[in-house]
């Protein structure tokens, strides 16, 4: 994956230069937005759902060392090999070894966002061992040579064309062909020669249940279980946060992950791994990777609830407008914003201030993650410890100073009304961020506060 | 200090206070799930078939499917139209195999999805590597919701099993439905009475 320098801001602002396109991303997310309120609409019990999962997911976070212990023990039980890393590259490290151990060097892997933040792919490629993606959307922007812009639709910012021309050079499939239906079966054929040939298969959980230490795997297309029950090795890798405590919780989390996700009642496929398949061998890698040190984090720990549905990109009118790979991060939108300072303050800085605070991402979150609150919370966090540029800061103060003082906050806003008024070249110009993407309003003629004390007055 | 040892001592660290889980049942109504089930199955891209005999399923397959493909079921009802013992087969022998005929545990009105464990999908892979999928699910093991399909599951042990929900299918290309991604290009239901 390519590195820049660039921020959140100056990506958005590359991707809003083809405006229909822009247009045609943010229709696209709110489709699959308006596919999940029709889903949620259905069930009368929504709201209970919803609760009930957040506070499985609390009591998780409050018992995780205990659930921990017990699902390993039950894992191991059941013939799995658990492995601990406390980083990526522990975790890399471990991939790379099991399959060293089988002579492996060709494997097929199901969608897992876990391998994309630990940079599996580069790292196993380092070391001469090919990944062929096999979830659809994955195998496209692997070929492109591109991270996933989506957690749940990893090619959503990619028109069928774009497909087609990728396929033709990588599947030969005719030039020009830019037909779903007919870009699907190319890849179903080249991926079921993979799903046959290929030893080992990696996949990511859903969810691990503590009780029972089996593991549930979600896919529509099949993939996870195609690569999995052809391979003699199958390696699941998850964050330590994926757990629940009980088999029956699943039925919370597998009525509200779909259909927040895309708005179908659940995916085709559901998949219960417990026990390798006789002369398998199943192994699980357990991820730390900072998780810990959000759980300690009481502003933040919330966020390890994300069963990672999407809901909150669907609905982020800063991630419709800016799309995925503005974020440099591999979990992108509302939820990725608020992860990725844990990892690393000073390079995810601009990423909670990528919001507008609107708060339409805590209302669709399944698990009730007050993603908005954190994202506030973030940016005081990040400019206290200095990870915001100089500009930003001055202007912060600039703003929380002139706000404690009633008196100065009037005599601004009838200057700035005024010379709005008069002076309109003053605020339409380039130089004026806000004037970006949209024209300034008209002046009201009073301040809200204006109106107010001439009514009380009027009222005497 | 392992990673083990050192990620456990982390998370301990920094655990917040200990929370009750919340104890709640959703009450469900039992009316009408076959209804239901049909009507979500049909949305989801799945066929179904409501009948009171075993025998009927051979008229219906040799209808829809095609006569030469490889056909394998769980029933051994179905041993004259299909393989019904593949235990010793290599998995990959299976990538040929045209219409997989078998029996699922549970339905789930809510979502049509159906609980198949590994017992009833006689080899793991056969559900998604088979071109086409057929369940038999019975009337009588039809449940409202995914927590009323838990129940029944309860602590039964299996080393692998799946909830099905139609055909395996993909809109990863600018969110057009296509089915038969990986797995079978269609789902056949047969409701027994």
């Amino acid at each position: 994956m390519k590195e820049t320098l660039q921020d959140h801001a100056a990506l958005s602002d590359i991707f809003n230069q083809d405006e229909p396109r822009v247009n045609w991303h943010d229709e696209t997310l709110w489709f699959v937005r308006t596919k999940r309120d029709r889903a949620v609409n259905t069930i009368p019990e929504w709201e209970l759902l919803r609760e009930t999962a957040s506070q499985i997911k609390h009591n998780v976070l409050s018992n995780l060392s205990s659930y921990l212990e017990q699902f390993e023990a039950n894992a191991i039980a059941n013939g799995v090999q658990v492995h601990w890393a406390a980083d990526a590259k522990e975790h890399n490290e471990i991939v790379h070894s099991i399959l060293k151990k089988h002579a492996v060097n060709r494997m097929v892997k199901s969608k897992s966002m876990l391998t994309e933040e630990c940079h599996l792919n580069d790292y196993l490629a380092e070391n001469g061992i090919e990944v062929v993606d096999t979830d659809l959307g994955e195998r496209i922007v692997q070929l492109a040579d591109e991270p996933p812009s989506h957690i749940v639709l990893p090619c959503i910012h990619k028109k069928k064309e774009e497909i087609g021309d990728l396929f033709h050079i990588h599947l030969g499939t005719a030039a020009g062909e830019a037909d779903p239906q007919v870009l699907t079966e190319a890849a179903r054929q080249d991926l079921r020669s993979a799903f046959l040939t290929r030893r080992a298969a990696l996949t990511g959980v859903n969810f691990a249940v503590a009780e029972t230490g089996e593991i549930v795997v979600c896919t529509n297309e099949g993939n996870a279980d195609m690569g999995v029950h052809l391979a003699d090795v199958h390696i699941a890798s998850m964050g330590i946060e994926k757990l629940i405590p009980e088999r029956k919780h699943l039925g919370f989390f597998l009525r509200l992950l779909t259909r927040s996700a895309t708005g179908q009642p659940i995916t085709t496929y559901s998949s219960h791994f417990k026990k390798p398949r006789p002369g398998q061998e199943m192994h699980i890698v357990l991820v730390d990777n900072g998780r810990s040190r959000q759980l300690g984090r009481e502003d933040f720990r919330n966020s390890l609830k994300c069963i990672r549905c999407g809901a909150c990109m669907n609905t982020c009118p800063v991630y419709r407008r800016s799309g995925g790979h503005s974020y440099q991060y591999a979990i992108s939108g509302p939820i990725g914003s608020i992860l990725a300072p844990n990892l690393d303050m000073k390079k995810h800085a601009d990423l909670p201030f990528a919001s507008t605070l609107c708060g339409s991402c805590s209302n669709v979150c399944p698990v009730k993650i007050d993603i908005h609150d954190q994202l506030y919370k973030w940016r005081q966090v990040l400019v206290k410890e200095g990870h915001v540029s100089p500009v930003k800061a001055a202007g912060m103060r600039g703003m929380a100073w002139m706000f404690s003082f009633p008196a100065f906050f009037n005599i601004a806003g009838k200057s700035g009304r005024w010379f709005m008024k008069y002076f309109p070249f003053m605020v339409n110009n380039k130089l004026n961020p806000w004037y970006k993407e949209r024209e300034m309003p008209a002046p009201p003629k009073e301040s809200f506060r204006e109106w107010y004390a001439k009514r009380e007055k009027n009222k005497k | 200090m392992s990673s083990r040892d050192k990620i456990l001592a982390a998370v301990k660290a920094s655990q917040p206070q200990l929370t009750e889980l919340p104890k709640v049942t959703i009450p469900q109504s039992a009316e009408g799930l076959a209804e239901r089930f049909t009507t979500v199955a049909t949305a989801i891209g799945s066929k179904v078939y409501e009948i009171s005999d075993l025998e009927e399923i051979k008229a219906i397959v040799s209808a829809q499917f095609n006569s030469s493909s490889r056909i394998i079921s769980s029933l051994p009802e179905m041993q004259d139209i299909a393989e019904t013992d593949i235990a010793q087969f290599d998995p990959h022998s299976l990538e040929n195999v045209g219409l997989a005929i078998l029996k699922a545990e549970i339905g789930i009105a809510e979502n049509a999805a159906a609980w198949v464990p590994e017992s009833n999908a006689m080899q793991r892979v056969l559900p998604f590597i088979t071109q086409h999928l057929a369940l038999v699910i019975s009337k009588s093991s039809l449940v409202p919701t995914m927590h009323q399909a838990y129940e029944v599951i309860g602590d039964r042990d299996y080393g692998y099993a799946a909830f099905i929900a139609g055909p395996s299918k993909t809109a990863d290309i600018e969110q057009s439905l296509v089915l038969g991604a990986h797995g079978p290009r269609s789902m056949t239901v047969f409701l027994l009475k």
